[in-house]
C-alpha cells in the first residue's frame, strides 16, 4: 500500500533526527587518552580553583585503582578503551544568553533537535551543552530576581562556592564507583542549580546534552540544591550521532532536597546505539522532603543507571519511575536504590522494561531498611515486556528489611506481546509496527501519566520510532 | 465478480493436516449467510484464513473481495480492503483504551497527513455505543481486559460498526452471550445490514439466527459445505442435531 510506504519514509527521516554531526572545529582539545596531564589541561582551560584541581587529581587516582565492575555487570564494559577517548573538547565558548549569539553550526544542531522551540513553549530555562561545554544558557528573568541560580558546573564552583561546595561530591562520593571517579576527574558542563527557600518553580528547567564529536567522552556534572520548602522540576535530554566507534557518556547527578523541598528530575535519553551510558544519580531527602526520578532510557549500547534516594530525614519520600526500551544490540541495565535512614520514610519504585529482538533489559533494585527504624514503607513493581522470543530480561531485587514495623511490597511480572495480539490489531487495519507500538504504549501507559505532557508526547514519539525500526 | 465475496475451491492445511477441502462459497453484498456445523469442521480456520492469519497453509484455491484476490496479503491490507473479522476469542490489549484503539484503526484508513477529527469521532463512537448499550465509561477501559464474555462480543460489534467494513465475518459471536446480550448484539448487526454489505455468520447454534435472520444457511462438515438452504435449514438442524449431517455425509461417501 502506497500510504504505508509513505508513512514509513516519513518516520525513517524522523528516526534519524539526532543522527547528524558538523565538522569538528575546536579551540580546546585535551587530546586522546587519560593522564594527569589531561586533567591538568582541563583545569587550566577552566581556570579551576586549587581545591577543584586537587579534587580532580585525587579522583583520577581513585579511578585508576578501581576495577571494572565486570564481576556483576555486563562484560561489554571491557570494550571501553579509556586510552582512545577524547576527554575535553570545546570551542572556547562562553554560554550565550541569546540563540543569535550561538555559533551557527551549534545553533543549527539544537534547532534541529527542537530545543529553542521547546524553550519558547514551556520551559523556565534552558542550558544546551555541545560536547564538553554549554553553548547556551538562559533562565527567565523573574527567576533570577527570586534568587534562583542556574549555571554550569565550573561557574557554580567558581562563583558560588559557599552554596555548592558543601554538597559537591557529598551525595555521591568520588569513590562510589569507577565511573563516578572518572567523572569527578574529568567533569565539565552540566547544571548547578540553587532554588532558595520557599521558591516554587512553576515551569521546568531543562538541559540538553549533545555529543557531536567521535571518540568522545561527555562527563557533565549536575548538582541541584532545593532549599527548605522549595520546588523544582528539572529535565534532561540527550542525543548523539551514530559514529563507527564507541562514545562514552558518564555523568554524575547529585540532588539535595532540604526540609520539605521537592525535586523532580526527568530524563528522556535517546542515545545512538554506539554510546556507553554509565551514569550515577542519587538524591538526598531531608525531613519531609521528596525526591522523584523519572527516567526513560531508549537507545545506547549499554546503559547502567540506578537512580537512588537517601531518605535521611523523618517523613522523607523517594520515588523512581523508569521506562527502559532495549532494541537489538542494546542492553538496558537499570534499576533503583532506596536507602531508608529515618523513621516514617517511604519509597516507591516502578520499573517498566521492554525488550525487542535481541535487546536485553535488566532490573537491579536495592532497598535498605535498617533494624532500628520504624514505619518505613517501600513498594517495588517491576514489569518486563518481551517482544519476540530472543529477547531477554533479568530481575535482581535486593531488599534488606529489618525491624518490626517496616513494610515492603514487591511485585514483578513478565509479559509478552503475542503473535495473536498482533494479528488481532492488524485485522483492524494497523500495520505490524503500529500494532507493536500500540502494545508497548499500552504497557507504559499508566506510568506515562506521571510525566509532564510535553515529555509523554516526546516519549511516545520515540517509542513509535523504535518500534517502526524494529520491524524487519 | 464485483460486490461479492467469493471463496473458490479452497484447500487449507496446518502442519500437513488438511482442514478446508475444496471449500467454495459465494456471498453477494446485501445478503447474510450463516455457516453452521459441528465443532472441528474448519469454521474458525476459514475465518482466520480469510483474515490472512499466517499459521495456515493455503494449498490451492482463492479468496476474492469484489473480484480481487486477497490471498497472501497481510492482515492489515485485507482489513483495508474491507473485510472485518469479529473474533471468537477477542484478544486483550492491556493499557490500550477502546477509544484509542478504534481511533488508531480508523486513522490507519486515512491518507498520509490527514488526521481524525476528534469531535466527530467521539460523536460517532458514543452514538454507536449507545445503540449497543455499552456504557460510555467503557471507552477509557483497556481493550477487552477483564471484560465478561458478553462485553467482549459487544466490543467486537462496536469495532465492526465503527470501521464500516464491506464484508463482515462473525466467528461464534453468540458464544458466551446470555439472551439479553444476544439481542443487543443482534440488533447491532441488523442495524448494519444493507445492500452494500455482506455477512458471514459462523455459529454452532441456531439460537442466534432467530435474531439475525439469514438469507442462506450452509452446513459445514469435514472441511466443506455439505448442505445449503434457507433459514428453515437452521431450524431443521436444531431439531435433528448434527448427527444427521454426519450420517448423511458418511452415507454419501460410502454411496460414492
Amino acid at each position: 500500500m502506497s500510504n504505508s510506504n509513505l508513512q514509513d519514509e516519513a518516520i525513517r527521516v524522523d528516526t534519524e533526527k539526532g543522527n547528524f554531526s558538523y565538522p569538528e572545529d575546536y579551540q580546546f582539545d585535551a587530546g586522546i587518552g587519560l593522564t594527569e596531564e589531561t586533567i591538568k589541561y582541563i583545569s587550566d582551560v577552566k581556570d579551576d580553583d586549587d581545591w577543584v584541581r586537587d579534587f580532580r587529581l585525587k579522583a583520577l587516582e581513585i579511578f585508576k585503582k578501581k576495577a571494572m565492575p565486570t564481576n556483576w555487570a555486563d562484560e561489554d564494559l571491557e570494550n571501553i578503551h579509556f586510552d582512545e577517548i577524547r576527554y575535553y573538547l570545546s570551542k572556547g565558548q562562553v554560554p550565550a544568553r541569546s540563540w543569535d549569539d550561538v555559533p551557527d553550526d551549534v545553533k543549527e544542531t539544537f534547532e534541529r533537535l527542537g530545543i529553542p522551540e521547546q524553550e519558547r513553549k514551556f520551559l523556565a530555562g534552558v542550558e544546551a551543552q555541545f560536547d564538553s561545554e554549554a553553548s547556551y544558557s538562559r533562565m527567565k528573568d523573574d527567576l533570577e530576581k527570586e534568587g534562583v541560580i542556574f549555571v554550569g558546573s565550573s561557574e557554580g564552583l567558581a562563583k558560588y562556592p559557599e552554596i555548592f561546595r558543601p554538597y559537591f561530591g557529598k551525595v555521591i562520593p568520588t569513590s562510589d564507583n569507577k565511573f563516578s571517579a572518572l567523572n569527578s576527574a574529568t567533569f565539565s558542563g552540566g547544571s548547578f542549580i540553587y532554588v532558595p527557600k520557599g521558591v516554587k518553580l512553576k515551569q521546568p528547567l531543562q538541559a540538553y546534552f549533545r555529543i557531536n564529536a567521535e571518540n568522545f567522552g561527555q562527563f557533565e556534572r549536575t548538582l541541584i540544591i532545593a532549599d527548605e520548602g522549595s520546588e523544582i522540576t528539572y529535565m534532561e535530554g540527550c542525543t548523539a550521532p551514530k559514529f563507527e566507534t564507541a562514545t562514552l557518556h558518564s555523568a554524575v547527578v547529585e540532588l539535595v532536597a532540604l526540609k520539605n523541598a521537592k525535586i523532580q528530575y526527568i530524563t528522556v535519553q535517546n542515545w545512538s546505539s554506539n554510546v556507553f551510558n554509565l551514569v550515577t544519580k542519587r538524591g538526598m531527602a531531608d525531613e519531609g522532603a521528596e525526591v522523584k526520578w523519572i527516567d526513560c532510557n531508549i537507545g545506547s549500547r549499554l546503559t547502567m543507571k540506578y537512580p537512588g534516594v537517601v531518605l535521611k530525614g523523618q517523613g522523607a519520600r523517594g520515588e523512581v519511575l523508569s521506562i527502559a526500551l532495549a532494541n537489538d544490540g542494546q542492553h538496558q541495565d537499570t534499576g533503583a536504590k532506596m536507602m531508608h535512614l529515618a523513621d516514617n520514610t517511604t519509597s516507591n519504585i516502578i520499573s517498566k522494561s521492554i525488550s525487542i529482538g535481541e535487546g536485553r533489559s535488566t532490573y537491579r533494585g536495592q532497598v535498605h531498611m535498617p533494624k532500628h527504624l520504624k514505619n518505613c514503607k517501600n513498594n517495588t513493581e517491576c514489569d518486563a515486556l518481551l517482544i519476540n522470543t530472543n529477547s531477554r530480561t533479568d530481575t535482581y531485587p535486593a531488599i534488606t528489611t529489618r525491624g518490626q514495623n517496616n513494610t515492603v511490597q514487591h511485585e514483578a511480572s513478565v509479559s509478552k506481546v503475542s503473535a495473536e495480539q498482533i494479528f488481532y490489531m492488524m485485522q483492524r487495519g494497523l500495520s505490524q509496527g503500529e500494532a507493536m507500538s500500540l502494545a508497548v504504549n499500552g504497557f507504559v501507559n499508566e506510568l506515562m501519566k506521571a510525566f509532564p505532557m510535553e515529555y509523554s508526547v516526546e516519549l511516545k514519539r520515540l517509542i513509535d520510532m523504535e518500534m517502526e525500526g524494529s520491524v524487519g | 465478480m464485483n460486490n461479492t465475496l467469493e471463496i473458490k475451491n479452497l484447500n487449507v492445511s496446518i502442519d500437513g493436516q488438511a482442514i478446508l477441502k475444496d471449500f467454495s462459497l459465494s456471498i453477494p453484498k446485501g445478503e447474510v449467510h450463516a455457516l453452521m456445523g459441528p465443532n472441528g469442521t474448519g469454521k474458525s480456520t476459514l475465518a482466520k484464513v480469510m483474515a490472512g492469519h499466517e499459521d495456515y497453509t493455503v494449498e490451492s484455491g482463492d479468496i476474492l473481495l469484489d473480484g480481487d484476490s486477497i490471498l497472501g496479503q497481510e492482515p492489515d491490507v485485507i482489513s483495508h480492503a474491507g473485510l472485518f473479522l469479529a473474533f471468537q476469542y477477542p484478544m486483550e490489549i492491556p493499557g490500550v483504551s477502546i477509544a484509542n484503539f478504534i481511533r488508531a484503526a480508523r486513522q490507519s484508513r486515512l491518507p498520509e497527513g490527514e488526521q481524525i477529527k476528534a469531535v466527530e469521532y467521539y460523536k460517532d463512537l458514543y452514538a454507536k455505543m449507545d445503540a449497543l448499550k455499552i456504557d460510555r465509561s467503557f471507552t477509557a477501559r483497556s481493550l477487552n481486559e477483564g471484560f465478561s464474555g458478553g462485553e467482549k462480543k459487544r466490543c467486537e460489534v462496536l469495532q465492526m460498526s465503527m470501521l464500516d467494513p464491506k464484508y463482515c465475518v462473525m466467528d461464534e459471536t453468540d458464544s458466551g452471550l446470555d439472551i439479553d446480550a444476544l439481542r443487543v448484539v443482534a440488533d447491532g448487526v441488523n442495524l448494519m445490514r444493507n445492500q452494500a454489505r455482506a455477512f458471514l455468520v459462523i455459529t454452532h447454534y441456531q439460537r442466534l439466527l432467530d435474531y439475525i435472520v439469514p438469507d442462506v444457511v450452509h452446513v459445514m462438515y469435514d472441511g466443506r459445505i455439505v448442505h445449503s438452504g434457507d433459514k428453515d435449514l437452521a431450524k431443521e438442524l436444531e431439531v435433528k442435531g448434527y448427527d444427521w449431517v454426519k450420517e448423511e455425509f458418511t452415507d454419501a461417501i460410502v454411496g460414492a
